[in-house]
């Protein structure tokens, strides 16, 4: 365990989570620098969620520790925004676009604030900076999955976060949509210098931006550049069985050799 | 020609000022909670609160209370009961929650029994169940505008908590809201916007005042400020309107008796949301699909 | 308790028992418990409104009972459904205390529509009773491999042609008919505990479904028989001792059930897992 530097946003020390008599995550070690965009990559089941959820402080670690800014973590952290996958709302919930992204502002507080011309012009700013002005009155449930998306991200960046979390954010779009968010986000991370993490199954959209990967099976990680990482030795050594890496029209290819004795994870074709 | 809208004596009576005014600040209190129940998906936890709000009232008259404090006392233990045993959950409409309030309006039954057994008064089953707008006793009114205040002032001072915990409650939890304690909150100034209601149009129907305008109000208005506005107002027309009615009924027939005030109101709300199916434009309203649920945190 | 004249009461029971029984299977299966609850008040909407015109009771009760249904059924595709259900729900009994208030005796009929009034049952009612009931029976007996194919597993029952609409409707008119008899017996509000606490009961102690459905059945007829006695000995309304018996039986079984699971995982700790 290395002494942490300054400049980290966020340190996990050998974290291990133990969930129903299941270990979910084992020694997971890594730090995220500002300005940094890392993709969380791994297949489903392999613990991608749950580390989410140990970073944003909603899940209890068994061992090891969790430090923001070098501190442990402490709830009423700011720093760090979210972008969940699904939204919980039904259509006809009563919020709109731009009430949506008003709450990114101080949703967390209790008590009224009356509406105000700066709040309402941050609030547009932040809507045409991710493209979904042209539906800022539309009501946020009635929108489509690439939409909401957008939404939701504009909502975590108003708050002004040095850290972005999104939990798989491009599943359930597609191929042009998925072009889209990936390239707002990557354009508003450089500019404003947000480190960005953001889970996904499939890390090819990702390679273009990716600084970093943390890649996760059968709980345990792997962190380093996708040139260290994406490695056969590496991944063999995490999935625990013999895995070819195969890069082919430009696409990489993670497969699990047909005959694996101690299979204890399905691991098929992570793309 | 007035005079066959607004009976005479209408504006000059007491008890009619009294339902006026109190009716107004109820029906605001319980449409503003009301949005917000129907955007939790909560109008089944309010109904489970409406029934046991029966028991609480008819246990009140059994032992000669006002059946206010009944409406309330019940409404609030079930309240933190249900908050206890985790039942807040959107699909919590279960098959257990169904025998309860089953065993619960069966104790209604015989507290109703046993009271009228005892009592004099007239016509207090009927009271009890379906309310009574002009026997509101003026000794309950301070009682009853403090606790829609302090439901009504609850829902406002959370109410951005409330709308981020519906987006998503982990966002809510990520972002360091008591998403529990909120929840807990929230489900008191519901039991207490119950036995509000319950005071009006009978414990029985008081979830009318509580869904129907918020219902509504959903259908037409987009953001939540507007959809809370539209509400009340809602409410409020119901309630006065209803009011006027019942008033008027008097003199229809059966003549000397009066039509109840709670069949006016349900009424209305129910027309009101039928209505708005009917807006140029408006489209049908989808069936929802239950969203898939987002959260992973104990409770929504 | 057993004279001549409790026969009726008993009669009357029997057959609320047991269409409360077999309705309460599906209705619990189909996790259509508000629905039970609200198909209900519109008999008591109708029972109000025909006694006031004279009519036969259940011409009015059958009546309103469908319309309710119809009403559940149809908003229910349009708008949330719980706030159909809802809305529903208090029209119906809004309407029916509007009946109840033009009657003289408004309080008592309020309050015996409400939470039932079975003594003093004559047989010209019974028998309407006992009749629609064997015909709601028959119904869903006859229904019986469909509406369970179409409860359990929509998906796979639209595949295999059972339009799964038109079983919702018809088992929410089978409903609304049943219920409709069984209002002024148990009443409304306390009509549910006896299809849901039962039939709920039931689940707990077999998954085999004509199992299920026929202790759904003798559970609500040992309930109904139990409450008939207690009310007759103590003079307490019967929907009391329905409600309180149904939630006890409810109880029990959910009981049984935590006690057989917990012997069940004691015997199969000992198996190794093969697969997670």
């Amino acid at each position: 365990m290395t002494e942490p530097s300054a400049g980290e946003l966020l340190r996990l020390d050998g974290v291990g989570v133990r969930l129903g008599g299941r270990e979910i995550l084992r020694d997971v070690s890594l730090t995220i620098r500002p300005g940094e965009f890392t993709g969380l990559i791994g297949p489903n089941g392999a613990g991608k969620t749950t580390l989410l959820r140990v970073m944003l402080g909603l899940q209890d670690v068994t061992q090891g520790r969790v430090l923001i800014d070098g501190r442990p973590r402490n709830h009423r952290d700011a720093s760090i925004g979210y972008v969940p996958q699904k939204l919980g709302i039904e259509p006809d919930t009563p919020l709109r676009v731009r009430d949506v992204v008003s709450l990114g502002i101080d949703g967390n507080k209790l008590g009224i604030r009356l509406p105000s011309r700066a709040r309402r012009e941050r609030v547009d700013d932040m809507l045409t900076a991710v493209g979904a002005r042209r539906f800022a009155d539309a009501r946020v449930g009635e929108l489509s999955g690439g939409e909401q998306q957008r939404v939701m991200i504009a909502h975590a960046l108003i708050a002004r976060p040095r850290l972005l979390l999104l939990d798989e954010p491009l599943a359930n779009l597609d191929i042009s949509s998925e072009q889209g968010i990936v390239s707002v986000l990557a354009r508003l991370a450089r500019a404003e210098g947000i480190a960005v993490l953001l889970s996904a199954h499939d890390m090819n959209p990702l390679m273009p931006v990716m600084d970093r990967i943390v890649y996760v099976a059968a709980g345990r990680v792997a962190v380093g550049t996708t040139d260290e990482v994406i490695q056969p030795e590496v991944l063999s050594r995490l999935y625990g069985q013999h895995v070819d890496v195969i890069r082919v029209h430009g696409r990489v290819l993670v497969v699990a050799a047909p005959e694996g004795s101690d299979v204890t994870d399905d691991v098929g074709v992570v793309g | 020609m007035f005079r066959y809208i607004v009976e005479p004596g209408f504006f000059g009576s007491g008890p009619v000022h009294i339902a006026l005014a109190v009716g107004a600040v109820i029906a605001v209190t319980s449409a503003v909670v009301g949005v917000f129940t129907v955007t939790r998906g909560q109008s089944f936890a309010g109904h489970s609160l409406a029934d046991i709000a029966t028991t609480g009232g008819s246990g009140a008259f059994l032992v000669g209370l006002n059946q206010f404090w009944g409406y309330l006392a019940f409404g609030a233990g079930a309240a933190a009961f249900m908050e206890m045993i985790g039942i807040q959950r959107r699909r919590g409409r279960d098959v257990a929650t169904g025998v309860v309030l089953g065993a619960a309006l069966g104790l209604a039954a015989l507290f109703l029994y046993l009271g009228t057994q005892y009592s004099s008064t007239t016509g207090a089953s009927f009271t009890i169940l379906f309310g009574s707008i002009f026997v509101i006793t003026s000794s309950t009114v301070p009682a009853l505008i403090v606790s829609a205040l302090l439901a009504l002032g609850t829902v406002l001072v959370l109410a951005r908590v409330l709308l981020l915990t519906s987006l998503s409650p982990d966002l809510a939890a990520a972002r360091g809201v008591p998403v529990r304690a909120v929840g807990a909150a929230f489900l008191m100034a519901l039991a207490i916007s119950v036995a509000l209601s319950a005071v009006i149009i009978g414990a029985v129907l008081s979830t009318a005042l509580l869904i129907g305008p918020a219902a509504t109000a959903l259908r037409v208005a987009k953001g939540p400020v507007r959809a809370a506005a539209v509400a009340a107002g809602i409410g409020v027309a119901a309630t006065w309107l209803g009011t006027l009615l019942a008033y008027d009924s008097y003199y229809w027939p059966p003549h000397g008796r009066g039509w109840p005030v709670s069949f006016f109101v349900v009424t209305l709300v129910t027309g009101g949301y039928l209505i708005s199916y009917l807006r140029p434009g408006g489209k049908p309203a989808e069936t929802p699909a239950e969203p898939e649920h987002a959260c992973s945190v104990a409770l929504c | 308790m057993f004279s001549s004249f409790m026969l009726n009461t008993w009669i009357a029971g029997t057959a609320v028992a047991v269409i409360a029984g077999v309705t309460g299977f599906f209705a619990v299966l189909r996790g259509a418990t508000f629905a039970a609850h609200a198909i209900p008040n519109g008999a008591f909407a109708g029972a109000a409104g025909a006694t006031l015109l004279g009519l036969n009771p259940f011409v009015g009760l059958a009546v309103f009972s469908v319309a309710g249904a119809l009403g559940i059924a149809g908003l229910s595709r349009r708008a949330r459904s719980d706030v159909a259900t809802a809305l529903t729900f208090v029209m119906m009994l809004g309407v029916g205390a509007l009946f109840v208030s033009w009657s003289t005796q408004y309080a008592q009929e309020a309050y015996s529509l409400l939470f039932g009034e079975v003594f003093g049952v004559s047989a010209d009612q019974v028998r309407p009773i006992v009749v629609l009931g064997a015909v709601s029976v028959a119904a869903i007996v006859v229904m019986f491999r469909p509406l369970l194919l179409s409860s359990a597993l929509p998906e796979v029952a639209e595949a295999r042609g059972v339009p799964p609409r038109r079983m919702e409707l018809a088992f929410l008119l089978v409903m609304a008919l049943a219920t409709s008899m069984t209002v002024p017996v148990v009443g409304a509000l306390l009509m549910f505990s006896l299809m849901i606490g039962p039939a709920a009961a039931a689940r707990s102690l077999t998954a085999r479904p004509g199992l299920a459905m026929t202790l759904s059945v003798v559970i609500a007829l040992v309930t109904v028989w139990i409450a008939i006695a207690a009310a007759y000995q103590s003079n307490w309304p019967l929907g009391f001792f329905v409600g309180v018996i149904g939630a006890a039986f409810f109880l029990a079984g959910k009981a049984w059930s935590a006690l057989t699971d917990q012997a069940r995982s004691k015997r199969g700790a000992n198996r190794k897992i093969l697969s997670s």
